[in-house]
């Protein structure tokens, strides 16, 4: 039984233009000490789908299929029941390090009411193992700064922080929804590095949310395609890479600028991510698809097995291209 | 920390002093006296009130008299219109009664209006949310000269349960309807930027981080949120403070209650320049200490503030 396994997972929000459906029917699985990305743009539903596993969703959001996590079903539990879930089994890191942490509350304060809470800890005997945990993630001279406040440290250390944080009680599952996406490069690629020694030494899988495929390549096992709150495409990364079959996931990669190649003109998809209050019946990347055929618009492709491991959701595959 | 207070303090101090001095001049400038009446008095009866009150010296010699006073002796002279009462009399008579109603009004506004605000913005677009801000919309725009005399009408008019006015040394059924008069628009005040405040804190990232961890919600709102929400109605609360420990005009005449307010107005009309002067530098000094307070409170609660 894999760890998590999410089945037809929608999540909509009522808002004042009426439903908006921002996750339509995913499925997906993710196997113990696993890395999975979620690769999309902007709106791609990816975060809303990660919020949905957390029930993170904001009030206006409601969720509707299943999660399953080692067996149950997190969209059935009571809030107090999924509070026992939240940071005990499964972690969490945001996207935005400079303002996911309390700027009112210590580090340490911060840090110590997770095992105070799910462990039963004392505050001293908790501090002392968050000090070791921010050891673990690297933060220089971690017991004395460990009684500082957030903004006395830098993005990267945050996020190192905010990392820390959500191991302390080693759950099994550590969703990162886009770490990097607001630091420098260079500070991405520690902390890229840290989630994979993390994985390494913690045995946690890992969903890693993420617009930057240059990061999925090196990190992940494999790689789920979303757009327009479907799954496109969803294969081993090393498969997805090497030849990607849909034509979403040949345009993503093709708008990866390469230094390799003398052309240097930046290739992009043309047209717009899709209106999720106005979604067409069939594929939402139709009206973008160079490749799209009639029955496109109307009628959904499903998503299928077409080699071992690889499922797609497309009426016009691309023939194969190596890249 | 220290450093800071100090300064501000001694920042405090000259701040005053134009207070008085501006004060004075305006009071000098201004025509007539409180000795004018419609038929002039004699020259020498003048001349001997004006020597009794050393108002025959030099302008600037009578100012810096009367800072030397009020500077080392709290003394802020005597009253002109009451020949056997000093200005320190009269504030200790009508002082006390304002201070009383006054903090029992901000305690309520600050209760009252602090729960309502968080209690509307956790069950955001909910009945309870509506009602709140239909009663603090209300509330903000009915002023006390007219819920002074619709309290009485109601409580004491129809129901008969409180009396409609006087002081009585404070007793409780005293004290009830000017603090619901004087408090209910601050309370409405303070209940609206409470609400838009906790429902922005509440939106945030590191409240959702805090709903990750697995706490409570009740642990969310006090340990993660309560903080940040109160930090807006804190700053307004100083202002407020002063203005509702001064009292108001309004309520020592709607009720009768002879606090400071009734003071100032009739003072204004007998030119009883020293009794005016006394109750703006009071009040100008409790402004300085509540917004000197006011700065305290939020270096202790926000850690990004270093002073």
């Amino acid at each position: 039984m894999p760890l998590l396994e999410i089945e037809d997972l929608s999540v909509s929000f009522t808002t004042g233009d009426g439903e908006v459906n921002a996750v339509n029917g995913v499925n997906f699985s993710v196997d113990r000490q696993e890395t999975l990305a979620i690769v999309g743009e902007s709106g791609s539903g990816k975060s809303q789908t990660a919020f949905a596993i957390m029930g993170l969703l904001a009030r206006n959001g409601r969720a509707a299929g299943s999660v399953r996590f080692d067996g149950t079903d997190l969209l059935k539990l009571s809030p107090r029941q999924l509070n026992k879930v939240r940071s005990r089994e499964i972690g969490m890191i945001f996207q935005d390090p400079m303002t996911s942490l309390n700027p009112y509350l210590k580090v340490s304060d911060q840090m110590a009411e997770v095992l105070q809470l799910h462990e039963g800890m004392s505050k001293k005997q908790a501090i002392e193992e968050s000090a070791k945990m921010l050891d673990a993630v690297k933060i220089p001279d971690a017991r004395s700064r460990i009684g500082m406040y957030p903004h006395e440290f830098s993005g990267g250390m945050r996020q190192r922080i905010m990392i820390a944080m959500a191991l302390l009680c080693r759950p099994r599952l550590l969703i990162a929804d886009e770490p990097t996406t607001a630091l420098d490069v260079t500070v991405q690629a520690q902390i890229l590095q840290l989630l994979a020694d993390i994985r390494e030494e913690f045995g946690t899988a890992i969903i890693l949310i993420t617009h930057d495929l240059g990061i999925v390549a090196d990190a992940c096992d494999r790689t789920m395609v979303m757009y327009g709150g479907q799954i496109m495409e969803q294969a081993s990364t090393e498969a997805l890479f090497a030849k990607p079959t849909h034509p979403y996931t040949k345009g993503l990669l093709a708008a990866v600028p390469r230094l390799d190649k003398e052309d240097d003109e930046l290739l992009t998809i043309s047209g717009e991510p899709p209106d999720m209050s106005r979604l067409p019946q069939g594929c939402p990347f139709t009206p973008r698809c160079p490749y799209r055929r009639d029955e496109c618009p109307t009628i959904k492709p499903p998503l299928e097995e077409f080699e071992p491991a690889r499922w797609r959701s497309c009426h016009a595959p691309v023939p194969e291209v190596t890249s | 920390m220290y450093v800071y207070i100090i300064r501000r303090l001694a920042v405090a101090i000259p701040t005053i002093l134009i207070l008085v001095a501006i004060s004075f001049a305006l009071m000098y400038s201004a025509p007539g006296g409180p000795f004018n009446s419609e038929r002039p008095l004699p020259a020498q009866v003048m001349a001997n009130i004006e020597a009794k009150y050393g108002l025959d010296r030099p302008v600037i010699v009578q100012m810096a008299d009367y800072v030397w006073g009020v500077v080392t002796r709290f003394d802020f002279g005597p009253s002109f219109q009451y020949t056997d009462r000093t200005v320190n009399d009269v504030i200790a008579q009508g002082f006390p009664v304002t201070l009383t109603y006054g903090a029992w009004s901000a305690l309520a506004a600050v209760v009252v209006g602090v729960s309502l605000g968080i209690a509307a913005a956790l069950r955001h677009n909910s009945v309870l949310d509506y009602f709140a801000v239909g009663v603090t919309i209300g509330a903000q725009a009915l002023p006390n000269f007219v819920m002074a005399p619709i309290l009485v009408l109601i409580f004491t008019l129809w129901l008969g349960w409180l009396p409609g006015g006087g002081w009585y040394g404070g007793d409780w059924e005293y004290v009830v309807m000017p603090v619901i008069a004087l408090s209910t628009s601050y309370m409405a005040s303070i209940a609206r930027i409470t609400r838009s405040s906790m429902l922005e804190v509440m939106n945030s990232n590191f409240i959702r981080t805090a709903r990750a961890k697995g706490l409570p919600m009740h642990r969310v709102v006090m340990r993660h949120a309560i903080k940040p929400t109160l930090l807006p109605v804190i700053s307004y609360m100083g202002p407020a403070f002063v203005g509702m420990i001064t009292g108001s005009v309004v309520i020592d005449i709607a009720f009768s209650t002879g606090g400071i307010g009734q003071f100032f107005v009739n003072s204004a009309f007998n030119r009883d320049y020293s009794v005016i002067m006394g109750i703006t530098v009071l009040v100008g000094m409790l402004t300085i200490t509540f917004n000197l307070l006011v700065d305290i409170l939020y270096a202790w609660l926000d850690p990004k503030i270093r002073y």
